[in-house]
């Protein structure tokens, strides 16, 4: 099994979540629209959808990365959280469930927490694969139940809202959407913190002994059927948090919010940001979200490059990208990274060459089977293509072949290099 | 910072791609945000009605456009689902189109309708119209009317009413089975409605709803139907739920009438084969052998054109209608301002491409259209999907026919 | 009574059905423990494969033509792919197959169009094999009957009276111990990787023209088949043969039956209506969740029995 991170809840390294914290509340000033005076209401929602997303990609990997089980069904809690949160919502605009909208997402996440409740005692019985094969037969399960039943799912079409309900505890109105997305930062940052600190306390820690070897945790006297219920349930509240704040982004929540797809976004993201690392997920979160919502604007084929993704990291990245970050810590610690820039620099050449090819082979077949029927002209790297020369298929060819062949020299290269160092580390290292 | 290569590698060709693979802005053109699934399992519908747009849209540029401009179609993905398409959204107002326009699902549908409401009520300065070009579910033009909304396409009410209308008169009793969403559902409601009120002889012996999408093995649901001595089958299922269900029906022998609503569209005529000979019925706008019924030359070189380009057959001549109406709009508003439109559309009477008269009614913003009940036959002059076999109509009805009665109360902006 | 017939019939054609899809995955799960999410994307790569080649050579070369390239590439994904993610742990075999699906539903796509494609019955079984009840029962489905009954009796001559069968059985339940005492188990992977899609391939030919044949096979097919192999539990064909029929007839069945829980109550006075949340979900009849009944079975064995129905190893 790969290493695991033993960092506690507690990061030293402070100075790098506030600068995030930073971009993150300077980021939609940055796309601000001079022109026409106004927010890009674009920007706006691909950053709240991330946020929405890097708080579910972290509930998940309290249960993945942090207790070892696989779920396939963990947006059931998302869901359930935003159907919540829409329904009290709509009550609180009746006078019946007076609640200022900046505590929606809470009362949303302890509906997260019973739902998860309910669902993990059954859930939790088991482990391993029959734990997933139960919460993948949940999902689909609530999935139709979500599309049949009108009274709480409203059907197929889903249940609708307006988050201008005049109660605020700020005195906002929340009708621009960069005040829903300051609410969203502000959630996001009392999640991280939240479940960072989790990782601390006595049930995180038995997660991840749960997690390591579940015969030896029971021998220290924890059952791991109660650590597993407790953190199912936990990573359920967080999970309906974000549900939370997805309904008062959309003010629409439907069964998509429930289904298989978002469980396996949610496994993506935790996944390719990596497991290992608190904020992992996060990183997933960022990058998947621009993948989805940028890349599908650029090309069709975006499910291929989402494929080929998730294959080149799964081979040959296992940890997800923060583990290869991590990676990198004792060597700069002990100050040998300027080792790495030369090597680094010549991955980057055939690196882009092999992207290139990939971009452009995948454009160019998809191009002939499906967008010409389309209407649409290939537009590559600012120059128009005619698919039917070959001129173009053999600069494809050439990137992803001729590309691959260097890549791969310079990567033994590299590896070489690495493992030198690493040999020096284990060497000088107390 | 740490060196972080491949991160900055990977945002610089995004950056890049980014860059690149923007489509080029003519300056002037009329855009319209087109929003409909192009990736996923439902990628045919988006991927049908493309194509048809293009043809259409190349047709009504060719012919001047709108205001001296061209119209221009700028297509985005909503993969199905409504968050999605919201996105879609934003991104369309951002760019400041005037229109957004969405052709599948009522569950999008619904979304749209309320995210353009609460967007324009929002944002007085950058309104946008929505064209619904395909979302059928009664509510859309009833309860959750809406003065943004224009649909152009006929709704469940009318569509039962025209399917009713065809049945033979020796049919005496009927089966109905449906997908189990808003769509199907209504679908159901308004069959029986209209059952009772044009044809009481007939009696329903069984009906079901069936989950959408999830059935794989319809043997069991012909059993039934077989018991149940039914002598008609009433459905308005689509895709694999219809393709799936006739193929069962046909395969068991199961001698009966099959009256849907929707296997005119892509891939039905293709599923059914030469099975379907006298027995498969449909609801269109249109279906290539009127203009040949009305000897209508002009609307069969229509569709000439549209066959040489394409597999499937075509059946959206209120595309056409919707972006006729459009640019009429436009040239009498003077501009695209959304107000200024929406105000010139609703009303507005048109002829479509066959003569016939159709309105866009002002109460609920539904086109009042004519529409065919067709039966699928040997012997016409142009078949479908090169099945060998072709619609021939077996009644129309026409816009007065159909103007049906809507419970809507629009609340109409003040400026 | 003539609705059970009737229906029996069909359940047990449909369960054949899932049991030549599921086979297959039952006997990569079992023996390697991955959880391959292509292998719904291989049936439906078997069904286009028959597709072409009934176009150009006939139907009845495309029962051995299909089966064959999808084991040749089944055979490819584990040496060049899951081979090499194998000492990453399950998590990365299942993400690998998982973007394997994706990149295989777009790659047809772009081959063969959206739409469906024409893949009919030949015309040779296109005839009703008899009359039951004034329902004919086409004579495609006796042959489908016909051809996983074969295929079952092929697999277990092969797993019990061959020495790669014993081998395989062996590594089925007990891999450590085959590799300890000298097998290539590596290619025994292979091969039962490549046996596994290859008939799940054959699945496709017999079944593409049962259903229709398009892009979005793969992701209806999915999940019941995951039901089928844990319903059945892992390391036993027998069980997944078991769980196959079970889950055919249970789908089959659910749809004829139209009462719902309700009506169970309502003789003892209990008259419910669907306005709340809880009456809805007891008003709703029976063969309108039809399809849910196999998940909700599958929680139930897992809940508790969670080596399946006759599996050797728990889950």
């Amino acid at each position: 099994m790969t290493a695991r991170s033993e960092k506690s809840g507690a990061l030293p390294r402070q100075w790098l979540w506030l600068l995030a914290l930073i971009v993150a509340i300077a980021l939609p000033w940055v796309f601000y629209d001079w022109g026409h005076h106004r927010q890009s209401g674009f920007v706006i929602s691909m950053l709240s959808q991330m946020g929405m997303m890097a708080i579910f990609a972290l509930s998940y990997n309290m249960l993945m990365g942090g207790a070892g089980l696989l779920s396939f069904g963990h947006a059931i809690f998302f869901g359930l959280g935003g159907y919540s949160a829409i329904h009290i919502l709509n009550g609180a605009k009746a006078g019946t469930f007076p609640i200022p909208v900046e505590l929606v997402p809470l009362a949303a996440g302890f509906a997260g927490l019973g739902f998860a409740a309910v669902f993990g005692y059954m859930a939790t019985r088991q482990r391993a694969t029959a734990f997933a094969m139960i919460t993948l037969g949940m999902g689909e399960l609530m999935t139709v139940a979500a599309m049949m039943f009108h009274n709480f799912f409203g059907g197929e079409g889903g249940v609708t809202t307006d988050r201008m309900i005049d109660f605020s505890l700020f005195g906002l109105s929340y009708a621009s959407g960069l005040q829903v997305y300051y609410l969203i930062v502000a959630w996001t940052v009392l999640s991280i913190i939240g479940m960072a600190f989790l990782t601390g306390t006595p049930l995180g820690r038995m997660a991840n002994a749960c997690r390591d070897n579940h015969e030896r945790a029971q021998f220290m006297g924890y059952d791991p059927k109660t650590v597993r219920f407790l953190q199912f349930a936990l990573s359920g509240f967080f999970a309906g948090i974000g549900g939370g704040l997805f309904a008062l982004t959309y003010e629409i929540v439907t069964f998509d919010a429930v289904a298989a797809p978002l469980s396996a976004n949610a496994l993506l993201m935790a996944y390719i940001g990596g497991s290992t690392v608190f904020a992992g997920p996060i990183v997933g979160a960022v990058l998947i979200t621009l993948l989805q919502s940028g890349l599908s604007l650029l090309s069709n084929a975006w499910l291929v490059y989402v494929g080929v993704l998730f294959i080149a990291m799964v081979m040959f990245a296992p940890t997800g990208i923060t583990g290869i970050i991590q990676a990198h810590s004792p060597i700069a610690r002990t100050g040998r990274m300027r080792r790495l820039v030369v090597p680094y620099l010549r991955l980057v050449v055939p690196g882009l060459a092999v992207i290139v090819g990939v971009v452009g082979m995948v454009e160019l077949l998809s191009f002939l089977t499906i967008g010409a029927a389309q209407g649409k002209t290939l537009v590559l790297f600012g120059r128009t293509i005619d698919v039917n020369t070959t001129a173009p298929w053999i600069v494809a060819a050439v990137c992803l072949f001729g590309g691959g062949v260097w890549l791969r020299v310079e990567g033994r290269a590299f590896h070489r290099v690495w493992e030198t160092l690493t040999a020096e580390l284990k060497v000088s290292a107390p | 910072m740490k060196c972080q290569p491949w991160r900055s590698l990977a945002f610089g060709v995004l950056a890049l791609l980014a860059v690149a693979a923007r489509p080029t802005n003519a300056a002037d053109t009329i855009k319209i945000g087109y929003i409909d699934p192009l990736s996923g399992t439902f990628a045919q519908s988006g991927d049908q009605f493309l194509k048809v747009f293009r043809y259409v849209i190349d047709g009504i540029n060719a012919r001047g456009g709108a205001l001296g401009r061209k119209f221009e179609l700028v297509a985005f993905d909503d993969k199905t689902q409504p968050a999605e398409a919201l996105i879609a959204l934003k991104s369309i107002t951002d760019q400041n189109m005037p229109f957004v326009m969405q052709c599948s699902g009522s569950n999008v549908g619904a979304a749209l309708i309320d995210g353009v409401a609460k967007h324009n009520a929002r944002n007085p300065d950058n309104r946008i119209v929505y064209l619904n070009c395909g979302a059928l579910a009664d509510e859309l033009t009833n309860e959750q009317c809406d003065f943004w909304q224009f649909r152009f396409s006929g709704n469940v009410g009318m569509r039962a009413q025209t399917l009713v209308s065809a049945l033979p008169k020796d049919l005496k009793s009927v089966y109905l089975l449906n997908q189990d969403y808003l769509f199907g559902q209504s679908i159901q409601k308004d069959t029986k409605a209209q059952l009772a009120k044009q044809r009481p002889d007939i009696k329903i012996v069984g009906e079901e709803l069936i989950p959408f999408g999830k059935v794989k093995d319809f043997s069991s649901y012909i059993t039934k139907i077989k018991a149940s001595g039914a002598q008609g089958l009433i459905t308005g299922n689509w895709g694999p739920d219809l393709n799936l269900l006739i193929k069962s029906g046909v395969d068991a022998g199961l001698d009966i009438g099959y009256y849907t609503y929707l296997s005119h569209l892509i891939g039905g005529p293709t599923a059914v084969g030469e099975n379907g000979e006298n027995r498969l019925h449909s609801v269109m706008e249109f279906h290539e052998n009127i203009p040949v019924e009305q000897n209508n030359q002009a609307m069969e070189d229509f569709d000439k054109g549209f066959r040489e380009k394409n597999a499937f057959d075509f059946s959206e001549i209120n595309f056409v209608t919707m972006l006729e109406m459009v640019a009429a709009a436009v040239d009498k508003a003077g501009s695209t301002d959304a107000l200024k439109v929406a105000q010139a559309l609703e009303g507005m009477h048109m002829k479509d491409l066959l003569g016939n008269d159709t309105y866009m009614r002002k109460d609920d913003h539904q086109l009042i259209m004519p529409y065919y009940a067709g039966v699928f036959v040997r012997g016409v002059k142009y078949d479908s999907e090169h099945t060998g076999l072709g619609w021939k109509t077996e009644t129309k009805l026409s816009a007065a026919d159909l103007a049906q009665p809507t419970t809507c109360k629009m609340k109409r902006p003040a400026s | 009574m003539e609705v059970f017939l009737v229906s029996a019939l069909n359940g047990l054609v449909y369960g054949m059905l899932l049991f030549m899809l599921s086979s297959g995955l039952t006997l990569i799960f079992s023996m390697m423990g991955v959880l391959n999410f292509a292998h719904a994307s291989i049936y439906m790569v078997g069904a286009y494969l028959a597709y072409e080649t009934s176009r150009f050579l006939g139907f009845w070369p495309a029962l051995i033509v299909a089966p064959v390239i999808c084991g040749l590439i089944g055979a490819a994904i584990e040496i060049w792919g899951l081979r090499r993610v194998h000492h990453n742990g399950h998590i990365a075999e299942l993400l690998f197959t998982f973007g394997l699906a994706f990149i295989i539903e777009r790659a047809v796509q772009m081959t063969w169009g959206m739409i469906p494609v024409p893949y009919r019955v030949p015309e040779l079984l296109d005839f009703p094999l008899f009359t039951m009840y004034g329902l004919q029962f086409p004579a495609y489905r006796g042959f489908m009957l016909l051809i996983s009954a074969g295929m079952l009796v092929a697999i277990w001559l092969l797993l019990t009276r061959t020495r790669i069968g014993l081998i395989i059985q062996a590594s089925l339940t007990h891999p450590q111990m085959v590799s300890a005492l000298g097998h290539d188990v590596p290619r025994v992977f292979t091969t039962v990787f490549a046996g596994g899609c290859a008939l799940a391939g054959l699945a496709g030919v017999i079944g593409g023209n049962y259903q229709t044949t398009e892009p979005s096979m793969a992701y209806a097919m999915g999940p019941i088949v995951f039901v089928v192999v844990v319903f059945g539990g892992l390391g036993s064909l027998a069980g997944c043969f078991i769980a196959s029929i079970i889950m055919g007839m249970v789908q089959t069945f659910a749809v004829v039956v139209d009462g719902s829980l309700g009506d169970l109550l309502r003789p003892i006075g209990i008259a419910l209506s669907s306005d709340n949340f809880l009456g809805e979900l007891l008003t709703i009849p029976l063969a309108r969740i039809g399809p849910l009944l196999p998940f909700v079975m599958m929680i139930l064995m897992l809940l508790f029995r969670p080596r399946g129905l006759l599996g050797t190893r728990d889950t």
